[in-house]
């Protein structure tokens, strides 16, 4: 049965990649480039290329092929490379429970399998929260559904799921939305969000697409209604005034979450604030055969980014195999008590010998603020920046500025606002 | 609509519905439940906390106490057969302060009465030895080893498809309106056309007293509608607690439990809500947070998982503390009202008890127990048992975050209780009940249910 799986044989993997977008197809490419012999992708849906799969539209690619790209065709672009370089991708492939020491539970078709492999990372990616998590009062009726849902609708089944949704945020993904709304013929009536301002940076692309899309911001969505099908939402301003859209559907976008379920029901230690698994600055796991990369790291970053960051992480693994990555085992943990600073990554620094890692601390925000993003230890302030911050707009720190030789111990982050 | 006049006509297919044409089936009575909604389980028994209850805090002398006690007796003999989970957990009653404290005397002895002898009272100590996870403001607690979790969903399907196997019908999408009964025959008025029978069992749940004002022109019940609010959680929290977290109950409800389910994950609930609709199963953000909040203060882990779900459901009380199980001789009918929030685990015994009625007060037909019935096998769906996706050649894994097979989804497509809409599918299949909800396979299974629901997860694109 293993042998149906893996023609290769199923424990004499060197690295085996979970989850086949962006971050993981850009890992294995990587990592074949870097010499290392046996690499195996396990992807779960029937392709290999994740999200950008379903997102019909550009732009993508700009920082892999120098080109514009429309989601599919990236995607393809990307699985042929993985191929190309003498990556194995096994599709419609599960990883069930990732154990210690590289151990996998797999399944497919065929049944199930322990596969063994030296150095394992997670390239699983995000989703969208969906309605239950969201605790969103009211029915529920078919028709509340997310982004993914919608573009794997309309891009890969050719199906729309109602003609006339609101559109609940503003983030990017978002206007990706709309995007998609407009491919299938689908009108949104409205799209709002609860905060005073669009949420995502403003890109003239993403001006024609809103044409005729009434924009509410300030609006907070209080509860759905309908028994089958969705009839209408009830939306509420700052000033606790309520009132129905008669709609058809809800498009809950945005506000990602890491999917990083392997990781909580097994043994890695997850991060509660970024959701995704505790690593150091090479992306490493708290069981060191187990790295991460991509946007399991932290809610959300464009698939260039993603890419980039599996690139480099095949980069670290490589080292890793080879017996280069040297690190002692003194850490630093990076901490903070600030309600303000909604999450950060990586969680911890190794001080390593041979350098490398991240270049940047990524953070991000919960609300819109002004001040100075300090951080420091026991012996005072190691680093600060004036700052102007937003929500869901990454903030980098360059790690190299952080940590030098002979520091020890934590790391405190703080902002201090700026009375307006 | 049939010609033919049944032994016994069950209303409604509701877990006791589905229990009930069990049992008269198991008897030899020809028998056929008539459903109003397009799916069975759609009332009351489409959510509520899993759990088989032993009858240890069910009211003293009850009918309610009887049939628990007989329908846990009667599920652990037959779940193996049938091939239903169970998860013998047991339960812990809590108590977080010192008048909580001074009342489990009162439960254990009321435990004893009610025939449940093991259960006893411990101490903070070896409840926190048990439950390591708990909040250290806790106690003291009473032990139930008895108390277990099930399968809502597949345990009525298994009943139900128990009775279908042995000669009974199912009619889905038929309303009862009115009906005459005369020279010892029913012949009840449906959305579907006429349909006759010698004996009427109602069960109709939440609209069990409405059924009997428009059949009988009178009800000795009103039902009032109690809704439950629940939140589950990320499977990941499963392993925080190992039994049923009760608290110790109040007059008017049992309070909001911590539970496992059987398809392992932690779910906190529910709220008692009494209000006016039979079918206004909303949630609530406020009340929805508050369980959250509850659960944190007993369960200080949980603040760091993940909400998978929430649901809630409508428990069919009433004015009275008991089930209204009432049959009228002269009319061959029998009620089984106000099963309130113990159906799932009172289901066997009911059925039992109705039977035992029915037999006592009713000149019955002859037909003579089935002295070798089929015994078909449910549909596996629990965590730890034998899933499909470890089976060979089940297609392709559809639901990715609970393992829901293509064969699976196209098996509850098929056949007399096929799924009829998603709602359907979820609780024979569990697909998009996991944690992403339906953000990577909803597309897939809208493809794949294409022409199946009454009402379509998608349509297609024109041109598309």
């Amino acid at each position: 049965m293993v042998d149906d799986f893996l023609q290769g044989g199923a424990d004499n993997i060197d690295v085996a990649v979970i989850g086949g977008g962006p971050s993981g197809l850009a890992a294995a490419t990587e990592l074949k480039k870097q010499g290392v012999s046996r690499v195996v992708v396990l992807e779960r849906e029937p392709q290999a290329g994740g999200i950008p799969r379903h997102c019909g539209h550009p732009p993508f690619g700009m920082r892999e092929f120098k080109r514009i790209l429309s989601g599919p065709i990236y995607a393809a672009r990307l699985v042929e490379n993985a191929s190309a370089a003498g990556a194995e991708i096994l599709t419609s492939t599960h990883v069930v429970e990732a154990r210690p020491d590289g151990h996998l539970l797999i399944a497919n078709a065929k049944g199930i399998a322990e596969i063994k492999a030296r150095r394992v990372i997670y390239a699983t990616g995000v989703r969208e929260t969906p309605r239950s998590a969201r605790k969103i009062s009211g029915d529920r009726p078919l028709g509340v559904i997310n982004t993914g849902a919608l573009q794997s609708m309309v891009y890969l089944e050719k199906r729309k799921p109602f003609a006339r949704p609101v559109i609940i945020g503003s983030e990017l993904v978002s206007f990706s939305a709309i995007m998609t709304c407009r491919h299938a013929g689908i009108r949104p009536v409205a799209m709002i969000e609860a905060r005073h301002s669009v949420t995502a940076r403003w890109p003239s692309s993403l001006f024609p697409p809103l044409v005729g899309v009434p924009l509410g911001m300030a609006t907070r969505l209080v509860s759905i209604h309908g028994d089958d099908l969705v009839n209408g939402i009830v939306v509420e301003n700052p000033n606790g005034v309520q009132r129905r859209i008669e709609c058809d559907g809800v498009i809950l976008t945005g506000q990602f979450m890491p999917e990083s379920s392997l990781a909580l029901c097994g043994h890695l230690e997850v991060d509660a604030a970024s959701g995704g698994p505790l690593v150091d600055q090479f992306g490493r796991c708290t069981d060191p055969s187990y790295f991460a990369t991509g946007n399991v790291l932290r809610p959300v970053e464009t698939a260039g980014w993603s890419w980039n960051e599996g690139r480099n992480t095949g980069r670290w693994v490589a080292a890793d195999l080879a017996g280069d990555l040297t690190v002692s085992h003194e850490e630093i943990l990076i901490t903070t008590n600030s309600s303000l600073i909604k999450y950060f990554m990586p969680q911890k620094i190794v001080l390593s010998r041979s350098g490398g890692g991240m270049a940047n601390l990524q953070l991000r925000f919960s609300r819109s603020a002004r001040g100075e993003l300090i951080a420091g230890n026991s012996d005072g302030v190691v680093w600060s920046r004036k700052l102007v911050v937003h929500p869901e707009r990454r903030v980098l720190v360059p790690l190299g500025k952080l940590f030098h030789d002979g520091i020890i111990g934590r790391i405190e982050l703080t902002f201090r606002e700026t009375q307006t | 609509m049939k010609a033919d006049v049944f032994d016994i006509i069950v209303i409604g297919a509701g877990v006791v519905g589905c229990a009930v044409a069990r049992r008269f089936v198991l008897e030899g009575a020809r028998v056929a439940v008539v459903e109003k909604a397009d799916d069975i389980l759609d009332g009351a028994s489409k959510a509520n906390s899993a759990i088989l209850h032993t009858g240890f805090d069910a009211p003293s002398g009850s009918v309610e106490l009887a049939c628990i006690r007989e329908g846990y007796r009667e599920y652990q003999k037959i779940h193996h057969d049938l091939g239903l989970p169970i998860d013998n957990c047991g339960a812990h009653v809590v108590a977080w302060n010192k008048d909580q404290e001074a009342g489990l005397q009162a439960i254990v002895d009321k435990a004893h009465s009610n025939g449940i002898g093991e259960v006893v009272q411990i101490s903070k100590p070896e409840l926190l030895g048990k439950e390591p996870n708990l909040d250290g403001s806790a106690i003291a607690a009473i032990s139930v080893p008895g108390e277990a979790i099930i399968d809502p969903w597949s345990a009525p399907y298994a009943y139900l498809q128990q009775a279908l196997a042995n000669g009974g019908e199912i009619i889905l999408d038929c309303e009862v309106r009115s009906g005459k009964f005369a020279a010892g025959e029913w012949k009840l008025d449906t959305s579907r056309g006429a349909i006759r029978g010698r004996h009427v069992i109602n069960c109709a749940g939440l609209y069990g007293d409405l059924v009997n004002r428009s059949v009988l022109g009178e009800s000795a019940f009103n039902i009032m509608p109690r809704k439950g609010q629940f939140v589950v959680f990320d499977k990941a929290a499963a392993k925080l607690i190992s039994s049923v977290i009760l608290p110790v109950p109040t007059s008017r409800t049992k309070g909001v439990v911590l539970f496992r389910t059987v398809f392992g994950n932690l779910a906190v609930g529910p709220t008692a809500e009494d209000q006016q609709s039979r079918c206004d199963a909303s949630t609530d953000e406020g009340a929805l947070q508050a369980l959250i909040s509850t659960g944190i203060e007993k369960l200080p882990a949980l603040a760091h998982m993940p909400v998978t779900a929430v649901y809630a459901g409508l428990r069919p009380a009433c004015e009275f503390k008991d089930y209204q199980i009432d049959a009228k001789p002269a009319q061959n009918w029998i009620t089984v009202g106000a099963i309130r929030s113990t159906g799932l685990s009172g289901a066997l015994g009911i059925a039992r008890y109705v039977y035992d009625l029915y037999e006592n007060t009713m000149s019955k037909p002859a037909h003579s127990a089935l002295s070798k019935p089929v015994v078909p096998r449910a549909h596996v769906l629990a965590q730890n048992a034998n899933r499909d996706w470890k089976q060979d050649n089940h297609g392709e894994i559809i639901c990715h975050c609970e393992l829901v097979s293509k064969r699976e989804i196209n098996k509850a497509l098929e056949g007399p209780l096929a799924a009829r809409s998603l709602a359907g599918l979820k609780r024979q299949t569990r697909v998009t009940m996991g944690r992403c909800q339906g953000f990577y396979c909803l597309a897939r299974l809208a493809q794949l249910t294409n022409g199946h629901f009454k009402t379509p997860v998608s349509e297609e694109v024109n041109g598309g």
